[in-house]
């Protein structure tokens, strides 16, 4: 690991620490999701690159798993934030007053999975239209797939 | 026009120079959506010339084309978008389907496409591919041209 | 018919609807409103001290007119989603003070397909058909990026030769790219010669792709192992008239739009970015270095092997919608360099890996071993597995980095596919730009941003 993650892995002891492929990820609990994203900038982390989530509710007890890629262009890194979200109150801070460019992130992932950001500016339906019900990708949410008169086709629901 | 009238002589003239009239500089709205778009101007563009068909103003506001090409994928939200667009132009109109995603709904069977754009409005055309070459898509116009000849689609 | 009364009274004749059997335009009751998404809700006017925090101390502040008027005085005008100008299905709500611009808010997903839940039902190996979809005037780029994830998921590394092709395929792809970029920012600002000229060129690269992959767009060629088929013989002739013949064509694009008063009259100081504001709203590719940020994953992050060539990378100075446009020229020039570079020295060997796998076997050995068809069967049916794990790959895409975030499970289909879409993040920008703009420049600014809306809508 290099000694700017090394500063920022002492400075907070509830983030674990891993390499995957190659790739450094930061497992943070929810609460300290705000402040180790402030320290990452403040260590050089000038840039959110993506903000998304996954839910997990085939292996992991807790359902939805919040990803923020973060890209440090001065010391030329990659640094992955994983935190886990509740599968009742899914709410996680935002990052959008760290980085405004997460704001677009954030409103996807909110569309998609049902994830709320407290702190963001504008969070609203963004791909899905105004009135839609359901938050498509998640793993309860069937594909809608109009069936076909095809033999090989599969009708995963 | 011809609907009504009885059929004489003097009447299919006119309605064969009428059709002859009306195929020979249809103008195409702007209704490019996704990667079909890109393929519906390359067959406007230089190399596979819409313009001798009298085709290459496409018009950006629907009062003024009688042809939409519906190019590429509509979405749930983009449905009632085409429609409207749709009934804003007015009578002869047609309608080309072009590329799986307009015809059928293509590879996207899910939740966020709707199946094929003739459940929102109806189609005259469907030209295959994904997405169809230009050589396809001038196929698709020469063959409403000749429907629009022999009379079958009246307006 | 008419009513029992005759129809010279007064009231009668105000409301013609009700007493006779006319339809009168406007009258009608719809219960449906089709389009009436209606207005939404801007975001709340931008405070200085917020601005300060997220840039960082440093706010760019050159605002032309600064005298405000209220709100009652402003009109919001919406501009798309079927418009010429707005790049494919861009809804954009301008909040406008007479002819300037005081607030934007981009509305998207006219064009979102559910691809990351239908890459959920495909195997790994007809990933590559649903991604390349995405940004289509880029596709190999989004194949690549797919390919890579999946290949670091497999821990596999794939043989030089397959790493040069895709080189050459994704930079030919490049200029490709920038070409309809130039041809559709010439003609949304007026030249509209260049959208001949740009379709043009873009036509001999087409072929070029038709004869290698064997479609003009949405090639599905880049696959996890390597690529599908090997390049054509006769290829380095092919490649070979690209380059004789672009750099002239461009010094002819340069004729018409370098010096010419009209261009720079329009796109210089129209559409600027800072590069604090860029850092800040995530921007990449070449709208992050027209601001002067000297940022570009082919030289921070190799992938592909490309670090062996050599090639520079062309950064603007005031970020403003000319030196947008000089920077992809100047990309074009710069990929035409390392597409040389790769047809020299095409090391030979497979393009694909050898592992049986992953890549099916050659046709011919289907007859000849029982294993080979086995492998094929299993691998067209089921598709092969990908141990557990996540991981995030990204690309220099033409419009920035193009990234693919691939979970697995151990299955044979992705647990979760999420791209990175650059498109999308740089539309978050477009209110920056455009503020206190007039709205002739929203379609210059708009049109250098460079949008791919299956990109941001995915």
């Amino acid at each position: 690991m290099s000694p700017v993650l090394e500063e920022l892995a002492a400075a907070f002891e509830s983030a674990v620490w891993e390499g995957s492929h190659g790739q450094d990820v930061a497992r943070v609990p929810a609460d300290d999701w705000q402040e180790f994203a402030r320290a990452a900038k403040e260590a050089g982390f000038e840039v959110c690159s993506d903000v998304t989530a996954v839910d997990r509710m085939r292996s992991r007890p807790h359902r939805y798993e919040v990803v923020a890629s973060l890209v440090s262009m001065s010391h030329r890194l990659r640094l992955r934030m994983i935190t886990t979200v509740d599968r009742e109150e899914p709410v996680v801070a935002s990052l959008t007053p760290i980085w405004p460019g997460a704001g677009f992130g954030e409103r996807e992932v909110y569309d998609m999975f049902g994830i709320g950001f407290e702190g963001h500016p504008d969070l609203t339906r963004i791909l899905m239209p105004d009135e839609w019900e359901g938050h498509p990708l998640r793993k309860d949410y069937g594909v809608g797939s109009v069936p076909v008169q095809f033999k090989a086709s599969h009708q995963v629901d | 026009m011809a609907t009504t009238a009885p059929g004489n002589l003097l009447m299919t003239t006119i309605e064969k120079a009428a059709n002859w009239a009306r195929t020979r500089s249809m103008f195409p709205a702007t209704f490019g959506l996704a990667c079909c778009a890109i393929e519906m101007m390359a067959t406007g563009a230089a190399h596979y010339d819409l313009a001798r068909f009298g085709m290459e103003v496409f018009r950006a506001s629907p009062r003024q084309a009688d042809l939409m090409i519906v190019a590429g994928r509509v979405s749930q939200k983009m449905a009632p978008v085409l429609r409207q667009v749709y009934d804003q132009m007015p009578e002869p109109k047609w309608v080309i389907s072009m590329g799986a995603c307009a015809s059928t709904g293509g590879m996207f069977n899910n939740y966020a496409l709707v199946q094929g754009v003739d459940q929102v409005v109806p189609v005259d055309i469907y030209v295959p591919g994904c997405p169809p070459g230009p050589q396809s898509l001038m196929h698709g116009i020469l063959t409403l041209h000749d429907k629009i000849m022999a009379g079958e689609i009246r307006r | 018919m008419v009513d029992e009364k005759t129809v010279t009274s007064e009231d009668e004749l105000t409301n013609p609807a009700e007493t006779l059997d006319i339809w009168v335009a406007g009258t009608e009751e719809l219960e449906f409103h089709p389009t009436d998404e209606g207005t939404q809700e801007f975001g709340p006017e931008e405070s200085d001290a917020r601005l300060d925090d997220q840039f960082g101390r440093v706010v760019s502040d050159d605002y032309i007119f600064d005298d405000e008027t209220s709100d009652e005085e402003r009109t919001v005008l919406n501009m798309g989603p079927q418009h010429p100008s707005t790049h494919g299905v861009l809804r954009l709500q301008l909040e406008l003070d007479g002819e300037i611009i005081r607030r934007t808010k981009p509305i998207i997903g006219y064009l979102h397909t559910g691809m990351e839940k239908t890459a959920e039902q495909l195997t790994f190996s007809q990933g590559p058909t649903n991604v390349t979809r995405m940004d289509y005037l880029a596709p190999l780029h989004c194949e690549l990026a797919y390919s890579l994830a999946v290949e670091r998921l497999l821990d596999v590394e794939v043989p030089p030769r397959a790493q040069a092709i895709r080189v050459l395929m994704t930079e030919l792809n490049r200029i490709s790219s920038h070409l309809v970029a130039l041809a559709t920012n010439g003609m949304d600002v007026g030249a509209l010669s260049m959208m001949i000229y740009g379709f043009r060129e873009r036509e001999s690269i087409l072929a070029f792709f038709e004869k290698t992959t064997g479609l003009r767009m949405n090639h599905n060629y880049i696959r996890p192992g390597g690529v599908v088929v090997d390049l054509p013989p006769g290829w380095k002739d092919d490649v070979a008239a690209i380059l004789e013949d672009l750099p002239n064509r461009l010094r002819q694009y340069d004729d018409l739009l370098k010096e010419n008063p009209i261009w720079t009259a329009r796109t210089r100081g129209v559409g600027v970015i800072s590069p604090e504001e860029a850092i800040a709203y995530s921007i990449t590719g070449p709208v992050l270095r027209a601001t002067g940020v000297d940022w570009d994953l082919r030289k921070a992050f190799p992938y592909s092997g490309i670090e062996q060539y050599e090639f520079e990378v062309p950064l603007g100075e005031h970020g403003d919608v000319y030196d947008r446009y000089r920077v992809r020229v100047e990309e074009i020039i710069e990929s035409l360099k390392i597409v040389e570079q790769v047809m020299d020295t095409m090391p030979k060997g497979d393009y694909r890996i050898e592992d049986r796998k992953i890549t099916p076997p050659p046709r011919a050995r289907i007859d000849e071993s029982m294993e080979a068809l086995i492998h094929h069967f299993k691998l067209f049916t089921e598709g092969f597995k990908v141990p557990e794990g996540e991981t995030y790959v990204a690309v220099e895409s033409p419009r920035g980095e193009l990234g693919c975030y691939l979970v697995s499970d151990g299955e044979a289909r992705p647990y979760r596919m999420h791209t990175r879409a650059p498109s999308f993040y740089n539309l978050q920008a477009l209110p920056i730009a455009m503020a206190d703009s007039l709205v002739a420049d929203t379609i210059a600014t708009i049109a250098s941003m460079d949008p791919v809306m299956g990109d941001v809508d995915r």
